[in-house]
């Protein structure tokens, strides 16, 4: 297909086209770039693409299904454009809602006043597993949490912009964000130099001020940060070197650091050299043997007593994850009242609790046109997209959720933009989503204008994560409208 | 630097020397076994192979016999043996992707690329015949890789750790080569006659690629103890003990400047140079060369253990 045949989906927005044959201003050149571009060149650039990440190493890991498990996710050639008015607005939505979110994680781990003043459920925050009471009444450095929050978003009309999930434990995506960007100044540079978009290579500098702002006050005047990875076999080591190496630290594993009187050393070769801020890939759950999982070996013993006598940051802190869980989100539009007296900018999805009565008959009642979730689930595995399933599919899910209701969540399924897309058949709408990278340090919030916009390649599907046949695609701000 | 990511680079440079001295070995002995053979058994050419690649016993468990084919195969491709080329380079690149952070993109995107050339299009190349092709073009890949290292990696720790791994790995190859072929050095051994044992040397000097170098140096027709003398006690011989030893000296200096502590390691080195550096050709054949080289090869391995010992761990 053809970019003069390129049609929107019915009833979905799309990036690119204001009307079935009208494009909107800011993909304007984008669209005359695909209209003299001949299909056998893009086909080939899409190739060359995926040789160079192949050769810089950009994958991830999939195991355990033959084969060698490197694999590159995906990459698609047409960017995803944003304009700046759109961006400003959720730039201000996003800065919002992290500022809610960090406030309520110092809230549940001191006073509690949100939980006492009633706005949320007791039980929910403090029986959560992802709520860690080794935490309790303790503030990490700056008052910051959630030094690194992505927020997935997706966009179903001109300025509604909904958040799906927001992301507080260890975001990843990053590097490709960064790397498809690389990729794209290879591939056009015309037709980069034809827009202005808002440079994101600064991203790794943007996180290195942000940990350091972040050091323990004992740390000196220049902080010694490192990144802690669990290792070359997890999916997302690529991004953890990519980050260690432009932010010229050190890349750490559980085995280079330890412990001696709460102060955190790593192993060099002159011998033990103090940490003050480690930015942690790696789950509470492994963190230190001592106080959590005694069975792993990628996390450090004694780390959380470190952590707890102010001698080292962790980023993000531990315990952060509890507002990110599924059946807390639902509350975040209440957070963004409670602690900053604001309305919510951006739109959460309206949400339904298997475990209350009345939602889950509402739901077992409209399974056919729902998205149900596990509450800890992730990766899109463990998710039923209702108006695709069969009623079989349907049915069974019904029966997981009467068994275990609290295990679930419902929200209705949105209609996800499109955006064209390079595939087989030509060019075509595929749904996108967005995920930005918050950074908020003892200074404030920053965010690299754009981030991770993930797109689902197979025809119609809604669920974009790699692991699921998604793809990626360079997510461009303009600096201004193309006239 | 973090004691790991020294290892990883240390261990980086040993496997890709390693992978370059097996694609040189049995470069050598194709050529040799083309050319008519009239010393030894047929074989022998393809069994010194193995014992100079450092693992017979390796060999002897798979197969039970010397054949070429065989050989090759154990040497190049095979995913058996750690030390094929094959494995090499796997080794190399997965400790290259250990510390991808201190290693300059363009060292990192030459190992990658090798890697991923050998298990797609390379990976055939023995299996069809084109050894020559294979082996040549693994040599350009290691020279890559340490060309790139020369002009791009910054020259601090990480890169004399690099350097270290390389010159340990060399030494020991060389000793290898050298102790594998002593006896067609010893002028007394009568057994082997004119001009075979001249076919003999140039197979040894072709091995460490110092061959031209050899007629550039001496300026003389192939002698048996200026051979030993050049792989042995010439500094300016990139390959020599000597040279190898000379550098790791060094290079443990200029680590020992960074912190002023010296180890044991530091003391062995200088000890080895010093002893290479005033030893005499005549003296070394005269308490025996092969003796000379298994001592060497023995004290060679206790550097290495004793630069993990201070700083790999």
């Amino acid at each position: 297909m053809e970019v003069n045949s390129y049609r929107p989906v019915d009833h979905c927005f799309d990036e690119m086209m204001r009307t079935q044959t009208a494009p909107r201003a800011a993909y304007q050149k984008v669209r005359e770039w695909l209209a003299a571009a001949d299909p056998a060149s893009l086909d080939l650039r899409r190739r060359e693409a995926e040789i160079l990440f192949m050769r810089i190493g950009v994958t991830f890991a999939v195991y355990g299904e033959g084969g060698d498990p490197e694999r590159i996710i995906p990459f698609d050639i047409i960017p995803r454009v944003i304009n700046g008015r759109e961006w400003d607005l959720i730039a201000r939505g996003l800065e919002q809602r992290v500022r809610a979110l960090n406030h309520f994680l110092v809230d549940v781990y001191s006073k509690r006043e949100i939980l006492r003043a009633g706005v949320i459920d007791t039980d929910l925050v403090l029986r959560n597993p992802a709520f860690l009471p080794e935490m309790n009444g303790f503030t990490p450095a700056g008052g910051v949490f959630t030094h690194v929050a992505g927020i997935d978003m997706v966009r179903v009309g001109e300025d509604e912009f909904y958040v799906l999930e927001d992301n507080a434990r260890t975001p990843s995506g990053v590097s490709y964000m960064l790397e498809d960007r690389e990729i794209m100044m290879r591939l056009f540079p015309d037709l980069m130099a034809a827009h202005k978009v808002a440079p994101v290579e600064h991203y790794p500098t943007e996180l290195l001020t942000t940990l350091k702002s972040v050091a323990p006050s004992s740390g000196g005047a220049d902080p010694t940060v490192v990144v802690l990875t669990p290792g070359m076999y997890n999916s997302a080591y690529y991004e953890h070197t990519y980050l260690a190496d432009r932010m010229g630290v050190e890349l750490v594993e559980g085995q280079d650091l330890f412990v001696d009187e709460n102060r955190v050393y790593m192993r060099t070769t002159r011998g033990p050299q103090q940490v003050d801020v480690i930015y942690r890939r790696i789950d509470d759950d492994f963190l230190d043997p001592l106080t959590f999982n005694p069975n792993s070996t990628l996390g450090v013993a004694g780390l959380i007593g470190a952590v707890r006598a102010g001698h080292v940051t962790l980023a993000n802190a531990p315990g952060a994850g509890v507002c990110d869980d599924k059946s807390v989100y639902i509350h975040v539009p209440e957070m963004i009242e409670f602690y900053l007296g604001e309305k919510p900018i951006l739109k959460n999805v309206p949400t339904y609790r298997c475990g209350r009565e009345a939602d889950r008959a509402y739901v077992l009642d409209h399974l056919d046109e729902l998205v149900v979730k596990e509450v800890r689930g992730s990766g899109g595995y463990g998710m039923l997209v209702g108006p695709h399933a069969t009623k079989a599919e349907q049915a069974a899910f019904a029966e997981r959720i009467k068994a275990d209701p609290d295990e679930y969540i419902a929200q209705p399924t949105l209609a996800l933009s499109t955006s064209p897309t390079f595939v087989d058949q030509g060019i075509a709408p595929r749904h996108i989503d967005l995920r930005p990278f918050v950074l908020m340090g003892a200074k404030g919030v920053s965010i690299v204008p754009g981030g991770l916009t993930r797109v689902a390649l197979r025809e119609g599907s809604l669920v974009v994560n790699s692991s699921q046949g998604g793809g990626t695609k360079d997510t461009w701000v303009l600096l201004e409208e193309p006239c | 630097m973090l004691s790991r990511a020294a290892a990883n680079l240390y261990w980086l440079a040993r496997y890709m020397e390693r992978a370059d001295n097996v694609a040189r070995i049995l470069e050598v002995a194709e050529r040799a076994s083309i050319m008519p053979n009239s010393a030894g058994e047929p074989q022998s050419e393809w069994h010194s192979v193995v014992i100079a690649s450092g693992n017979e016993q390796g060999y002897f468990e798979r197969y039970d016999e010397i054949s070429r084919e065989k050989v090759v195969h154990y040497l190049t491709v095979d995913t058996s043996n750690p030390g094929s080329i094959r494995s090499c380079i796997e080794k190399a690149r997965a400790n290259a992707r250990a510390v991808r952070t201190v290693l300059t993109s363009d060292i990192w995107e030459a190992l990658n690329q090798t890697w991923l050339d050998l298990i797609g299009d390379k990976r055939e190349d023995v299996a069809r015949g084109e050894l020559q092709a294979f082996l040549a073009w693994v040599k350009e890949r290691a020279q890559m890789f340490s060309g790139g290292a020369h002009a791009t990696m910054l020259r601090d720790e990480g890169y004399w750790f690099l350097r270290l791994g390389t010159m340990i790995e060399r030494a020991d190859n060389t000793a290898r080569i050298l102790d594998v072929k002593y006896h067609i050095l010893l002028p007394a051994d009568e057994g082997i006659g004119g001009g075979m044992d001249y076919y003999q040397w140039t197979v040894l000097l072709r091995s460490v690629s110092a061959s031209r170098s050899y007629y550039y140096r001496y300026r003389d027709t192939l002698r048996p103890w200026q051979i030993a003398e050049f792989l042995i006690l010439s500094e300016e011989m990139p390959r020599s003990l000597i040279a190898c030893v000379a550098e790791v000296h060094s290079l443990l200096d200029e680590i020992a400047k960074l912190d002023g502590r010296r180890h044991e390691c530091h003391r062995l080195a200088g000890q080895i140079y010093s002893h290479l550096r005033y030893a005499r050709i005549g003296d070394i054949f005269e308490t025996g060369l092969h003796e000379f080289l298994v001592e060497f090869i023995d004290r060679n391995h206790r550097v290495s253990d004793e630069i993990a010992d201070a700083y790999l761990q």
